[in-house]
């Protein structure tokens, strides 16, 4: 059985002007034991998503299943077999890092204890303030503690909305690592998220914008569905050469990425010979060219655009 | 070469705890400066004493010519400031944004129209100006934002975290904004958690502990720290923090 089904999921809202598509006939499956990413900017749909797989909004029409249970006729299992960390911090500021721990596991009629194995290592970390409000907490700290809360009654699924918003890259990088320890632990993980280098560390990806899913794969079957040919250019005068490659009408896009500009060719294009010639036109120093692999984010623009 | 900002030993205390710590630094005019550091490295506190918003507890610095110590409501008004969390009045339109950060900015009505006129037209939002700044995808949101921090043309603009969450062609664009100004003479300082942005900085300090452990391009800094990157470099550097986010 599939941990996560989702076929055909419309929601609109009604605003003064108009409606706003905020997911569009969405549909995907996430297997047992799989970190699956949203990947998505601002925007995308991400958040209404994840409350509608938590029972907490309706879907306009469309289905969807959490461990087989459907989520409006089966929403008070779903609700007891889930964890959910939203993207903003929901946890109760006035009580006390371990008075919230001891508050979700008693509503899912649980203890600390009993599942303290799958909470140790991020608990262990705040635990030298666990008489603390939480308001009072850094903005690293509430996002252990709201993962703690999240994972109290062991769920089936974890449901994390944009964990690592706002968080650097280090911290990052070990939030990730504790995810991987999760689900070593068996547990399934939806995580969504804005920065597009996060898709590598998923099992599989929904590449989403303005209420659509992009695609769905995994993150080499993504790139692999990147048919055209990417150049990385680079010389002293980068702002420069951007507004020479622009301006060629040959190219048919051109982005910064880093200390790289990428740069793909209309088809007809003769590509290495075309940039040489506009690298001696415009006298740019210390000249740079080389073919390379797409990255999550060149086939996200792509994709964007199509 | 000119200084827009001069930082020399510049340090801030909370009781015994030295938030930012003897930061000694010069960003030159036109310069995009990339101001990186972890989590409660102590960014937030170096930029509020830069902002003129934090008297600092010793040391010295100008921003734009002025101390921070006894010139800092001057500092406020040839400065910009956006960040993610906080950059436009949501229920007002673009257009009442423009008028109201103008006016504190001490533009004259004459001025602002000329301002938002041009304004609107780099962005391509010609004829926007009734639209509800809610109404806007986030992406147009920050690029408007921007273009408001920089109406009174400041000799600097602050910018905090200004493209968390933006897409990323939104995101591009935002930085051919940035680029943009700088060749205007405008001196940028910005933090972000992007390190391929960290890329397109001239030069990046790295804050660790309170203190700036490195100052350099980022060609310079790959080099010196053998890496590939910028984002290899600052989880070499980062990871030698010994003080957490609390």
């Amino acid at each position: 059985m599939k941990a996560i089904t989702v076929e055909n999921i419309v929601k609109t809202y009604r605003i003064k002007k108009g409606v706003v598509e905020a997911l569009n006939d969405i549909s995907f499956s996430v297997d047992r034991g799989e970190i699956f990413g949203i990947i998505g900017p601002d925007g995308a749909g991400k958040t209404s998503l994840f409350r509608v797989l938590t029972t907490l909004l309706r879907a306009d029409s469309g289905t969807a299943t959490i461990d087989g249970f459907d989520v409006i006729k089966g929403y008070k299992q779903i609700r007891n077999r889930v964890g959910y960390m939203p993207g903003r911090f929901s946890l109760y500021q006035d009580l006390s890092v371990q008075e919230n721990l001891e508050f979700f596991a008693a509503i899912f009629d649980t203890t600390i204890a009993q599942n303290y194995d799958l909470i140790k290592e991020i608990y262990q970390q705040i635990e030298p303030f666990k008489a603390r409000k939480a308001g009072q907490l850094s903005g690293g700290m509430k996002q252990k503690l709201a993962l703690c809360c999240a994972l109290i009654h062991k769920p089936s699924v974890l449901f994390l909305d944009e964990p690592t918003t706002g968080v650097d890259a280090v911290s990052r990088k070990e939030f990730w690592e504790m995810l991987h320890r999760l689900k070593i632990q068996g547990i399934t993980i939806l995580v969504s998220t804005a920065y597009m280098d996060e898709a590598s560390l998923c099992d599989k990806v929904a590449l989403m914008q303005k209420g659509r899913l992009l695609s769905v794969n995994t993150t080499q079957g993504i790139i692999a569905q990147f048919k055209k040919t990417i150049w990385a250019i680079k010389a002293t005068e980068m702002f420069r050469l951007m507004n020479e490659l622009k301006n060629s009408e040959a190219i048919e896009s051109c982005y910064p990425f880093g200390q790289y500009h990428h740069v793909v060719f209309k088809p007809a294009a003769n590509n290495s010979e075309l940039l040489k010639n506009i690298a001696v036109r415009g006298h740019f120093t210390q000249f740079e060219m080389k073919q390379i692999e797409p990255g999550i984010e060149d086939c996200f623009m792509e994709l964007m655009q199509a | 070469m000119e200084k827009v900002i001069t930082a020399n030993g510049l340090t801030k205390k909370f009781g015994d705890f030295a938030a930012v710590d003897h930061i000694t630094f010069d960003v030159n005019k036109g310069e995009i400066f990339g101001f990186l550091g972890a989590n409660g490295a102590g960014k937030t506190t170096a930029m509020r004493m830069l902002c003129g918003l934090l008297m600092p507890s010793s040391g010295q610095a100008t921003v734009a010519g002025f101390d921070v110590y006894k010139q800092n409501e001057l500092i406020k008004k040839n400065i910009g400031y956006m960040s993610q969390k906080f950059s436009l009045y949501e229920d007002l339109t673009l257009g009442e944004n423009i008028r109201f950060y103008g006016g504190i900015y001490g533009l004259t009505d004459k001025q602002i129209d000329e301002k938002s006129y041009l304004l609107l037209h780099q962005l391509n939002m010609e004829h926007q100006e009734k639209i509800l700044v809610k109404e806007l995808p986030l992406g147009w949101k920050q690029k408007l934002a921007f273009s408001i921090a920089i109406v009174h043309d400041p000799a600097i603009v602050f910018l905090d975290e200004p493209t968390g969450g933006v897409d990323p062609v939104a995101r591009r664009e935002f930085w051919n904004l940035i680029y943009e100004a700088s060749a205007r003479g405008i001196t940028i300082f910005v933090t972000t958690h992007y390190m391929d942005e960290a890329e397109y900085c001239n030069r990046v300090s790295v804050m660790v502990d309170g203190r700036i452990d490195a100052l350099d391009s980022p060609l310079n800094l790959m080099k010196a720290h053998n890496a590939a990157s910028m984002d290899e470099v600052f989880l070499q550097l980062a990871r030698k923090a010994v003080r957490t986010d609390n």
